[in-house]
């Protein structure tokens, strides 16, 4: 279709340049004049969602990069503390982390739109091979990105997606541990993941640039499946296309910005952020929202082998899809049959993905196995068969022809289906949050928080009231290593000034040095110091509090979660509810009981409360009315503490919670307007196109 | 030949380095302090190794299963140095995917994996769930009645 272009510049410093290399020819007969069908609907955006998902995921990461340590002893603190102390890194991880997702999601759309308007077949099969490369470079760069941030979902994700090679015949072991560097997972895994991690994404730009070309080759296809004939059927690429695609590209957007400014941590796991531990294995494994169903696959057969092959044989699937689908008609639209199907087996993969989040067993093992015969009978029985048995209806003898069938616009179907992939999307995402945390506690009661919701802001007097708190109570066991006496002063903190952030430093002795006779010495804490933690290592803690260490305070708000059960995530979704890990932590604090029920079996040296996984905690009760005294009249009571000391918490995990949800309102503003405005101009430029 | 030869150093390089491997030189654990059911956990070679010291109860329901019922047939004795059959010494690591079982939990008297509910025996041998094959025992040996050595 794209044929030597006949672009002329004007300007004779560009002729000189074009002479010698023709990019401005190349670009504008690529991306200006090229031809594309009209009849093209908003499923064909995708592209140019995932281009721009492409730059927005380099441009981040190598910013990220500039900042990460990866190694395992510092890969964790590294990344919270580009979270806390570099210039709009809050902004940046978000963005990075939010974009796999939303690459993913704009991957799926792109594929399944693939899938029903037929775009594998000929003359495109070499173009949707290239399309299922990036995929599983994706999958493999998506994989070791997520073990960057070294949180226990990472190391033992790690652990579990590695040890599928060990299940190679013979040299399995060999394999792994070439993969690790060593005996288990570890830092040289962590290395070696972090550099690859940085070069897959070249890789995947260097293949989509294979895929674009193999589409000029060929030419895009389209709703109709007829290929364009005359004039008639397309439009130039720009600025019919290019307008479109912006259009599409901004409510996208929209849909980005949503979980970066108001649910940066909806699609993560809570566990992700404990850091990682070889001794601890988390009790739901689960992959990111994105891999579930293959997930699914795998454990839903029961020899080892068989599963890894059939895991891997569910993509490698797609590539053959060319030739087992050899019906001649390209588009569902005209195949009635394939069409009922092709919806049954979208159900097939948001089911497999919800099976995917639930733990292996009993019924879910059984719907398991069911969905993947049906996955796998979908490509190998049923298109197959349908090519020779269904009765395509006749399809239009030109795109143009299509474009004057339906100017009726029929814009119905395109709606219900946004709204049914959105439902389905929730599902799958709320599957992966239902098998987080634990299912053995009673679910803590929702609080009225003041720093929930988009226009949400910490209570001050909370936070310093909840500051005494954790000083005079918390702090004789719990660490708060990620706070620095300067964060008391930080805008959107307690709202100290500096010099009471420095006054409250100097109470505290923090150990330094060496001098220069070689000796620790013990100097009054300075605003740069970090609050220091009551036991000198883990094993200490542990040992001081009869076997099970005090966890570290800083992140526990967003490290605890708990089931949320359907409908509730999808509710959860438009409600912006976040607080999941406020909720738990205040209720805990409340949750104790003098006396176990009867029937209870109490560990000795344990506590009976409500809210607790598995109901006995190494902790003793840890708040009293009347304990800590408050000099601003407020209730000193035990739910008054908890809900002080939680807000105050809250803040430690997110100290740049209000600037977050402040830009967040500036970018909706603006991408609003952006989108209405692009809206209209769409509009205009179209309006003599139909 | 050359081209397989050059690509031999970039294949290499993967595999665990000098460090790495002295690192994991065998280690000495003294046993006096695991009374009768309970164990410790030592890592070697980073991975988890279990030591349990077994009760009379744990040791003959160990040694009672038929070898027709078991997935990866193996005997306690093989399992276990003789004179010593109340130790159990097992790499902690799940032999679907590699998640640590939760000792002393499960139907078996044994362990339990949270990760895809593989179920092993008193002996770390599979009953039930997805994983292949028996909890590994590492080499070791016993250089006194309460001293061993692992590696």
């Amino acid at each position: 279709m794209s044929g030597p272009s006949d672009f002329q510049p004007s300007h004779p410093a560009l002729k000189w340049i074009e002479r010698r290399l023709p990019i401005m020819g190349l670009v504008h007969s690529s991306f200006v004049a090229y031809p594309t069908p009209r009849n093209l609907n908003y499923w064909w955006t995708f592209g140019a969602i995932l281009s721009m998902m492409l730059a927005v995921q380099i441009a981040t990461g190598v910013i990220l990069a500039m900042h990460y340590t990866p190694h395992a002893d510092l890969a964790f603190r590294s990344v919270e503390l580009i979270v806390r102390d570099v210039n709009f890194g809050w902004l940046l991880r978000n963005m990075h982390a939010v974009g796999a997702s939303m690459f993913f999601f704009a991957v799926y759309v792109h594929m399944f739109r693939g899938l029903y308007y037929g775009s594998y077949k000929e003359p495109r099969e070499v173009l949707w091979i290239l399309g299922v490369i990036i995929y599983l470079l994706m999958m493999a760069t998506g994989f070791m990105g997520y073990v960057l941030p070294w949180g226990q979902m990472s190391f033992w994700g790690a652990t579990v997606i590695t040890n599928l090679f060990s299940a190679v015949p013979y040299f399995g072991e060999s394999i792994v541990t070439l993969l690790w560097g060593g005996y288990a997972v570890g830092n040289p895994t962590l290395n070696r993941f972090f550099s690859l991690h940085y070069l897959l994404p070249f890789v995947i730009a260097g293949v989509v640039v294979l895929h674009v070309w193999a589409l000029h080759v060929a030419g895009q296809n389209n709703p109709a499946g007829v290929e364009a004939k005359t004039e008639k059927d397309t439009v130039p690429f720009t600025p019919y296309a290019t307008i479109k695609d912006m259009f599409g590209v901004s409510c996208f957007m929209l849909f980005f910005a949503w979980f970066i400014f108001y649910m940066p941590n909806y699609l993560g796991d809570a566990d992700n952020y404990i850091p990682a531990n070889p001794g601890v294995t988390p009790a739901h494994i689960v992959p990111e929202w994105y891999y579930l169903p293959f997930y699914a696959i795998l454990r839903s057969i029961p020899n080892k082998l068989a599963g890894v092959v059939a895991m891997f044989g569910a993509i490698i699937i797609l590539a053959f899809l060319p030739w087992l689908d050899s019906a001649k008609t390209r588009s569902s639209k005209y195949r009635p049959l394939a069409k009922q199907f092709f919806w049954i087996f979208v159900i097939v993969c948001i089911g497999l993905g919800y099976l995917g989040a639930q733990p292996p067993e009993g019924i879910y093992v059984i719907v398991g196995r069911i969905l993947t015969v049906l996955y796998f009978a979908y490509f190998l029985i049923l298109l197959p068969l349908l090519s020779v048995i269904e009765k395509p209806r006749p399809v239009p003898n030109s795109i143009a022809d299509d474009v004057l069938a339906k100017t009726g616009g029929k814009s119905a179907p395109m709606v219900s289906t946004v709204i049914a992939l959105m439902v389905a999307g929730g599902l799958l995402v709320g599957g992966s949050l239902d098998a987080r945390a634990d299912d053995h506690g009673t679910k803590p009661p929702g609080q009225k928080w003041s720093f929930s919701g988009p226009f949400g802001k910490f209570d001050r007097g909370a936070l310093q009231r909840g500051l005494k708190v954790y000083k005079e109570v918390c702090s004789s066991c719990h660490g708060l290593s990620y706070i620095a006496f300067r964060n008391l002063a930080d805008t959107g903190g307690p709202g100290y000034s500096v010099a009471q952030a420095q006054a409250f430093a100097s109470d505290y002795k923090i150990k330094d040095g060496p001098n220069d006779q070689g000796e620790m010495f013990e100097r009054p804490g300075r605003p740069a110091d970090y609050f220091p933690s009551p036991f000198p290592n883990e094993q200490a803690a542990r040992a001081a509090n009869g076997g099970a260490a005090p966890p570290d305070l800083s992140l526990i708000t967003k490290a605890r979660s708990y089931k949320r059960g359907f409908p509730m995530f999808l509710i959860d979704f438009f409600t912006q509810y976040q607080e999941q890990g406020p909720d738990y932590v205040a209720a805990l604090l409340q949750g104790y009981e003098d006396k176990a029920p009867a029937g209870f079996n109490l560990p000795e040296g344990s506590y009976y409360n409500n809210y607790f996984p598995g109901h006995a905690i190494k902790m003793p009760k840890p708040l009293n009315d009347g304990q800590v005294t408050y000099d601003d009249g407020s209730p000193a009571t035990v739910a008054q503490y908890a809900k002080d000391v939680t807000t105050f918490l809250m803040w430690a995990a997110e100290p740049h919670m209000e600037a977050r949800k402040a830009l967040g309102l500036q970018v909706f503003v603006f991408l609003i307007l952006l989108t209405v405005l692009l809206y209209f101009t769409k509009k205009k430029v179209w309006a003599n196109a139909h | 030949m050359g081209a397989a030869a050059a690509a031999w150093p970039f294949i290499s390089q993967m595999n665990p380095d000098a460090s790495t491997i002295a690192a994991g030189a065998p280690i000495e654990v003294d046993l006096t302090p695991i009374a009768s059911g309970q164990d410790i956990k030592v890592f070697w070679r980073g991975k988890p190794i279990y030591i349990m010291n077994r009760t009379k109860k744990q040791v003959e329901e160990a040694k009672a299963v038929p070898l027709k019922d078991l997935p990866d047939p193996q005997t306690d004795e093989q399992r276990t140095k003789p004179g010593h059959e109340q130790w159990l010494v097992v790499i902690g690591i799940c032999t679907h995917l590699g998640c640590i079982p939760i000792a002393h939990e499960g139907n078996y008297d044994g362990f339990f994996c949270p990760c895809h509910g593989s179920q092993y025996d008193s002996s770390g041998r599979i009953r039930q769930g997805p994983a292949p094959a028996n909890l590994p025992v590492p080499p070791y040996a016993f250089l006194t009645d309460t001293k061993i050595q692992i590696g």
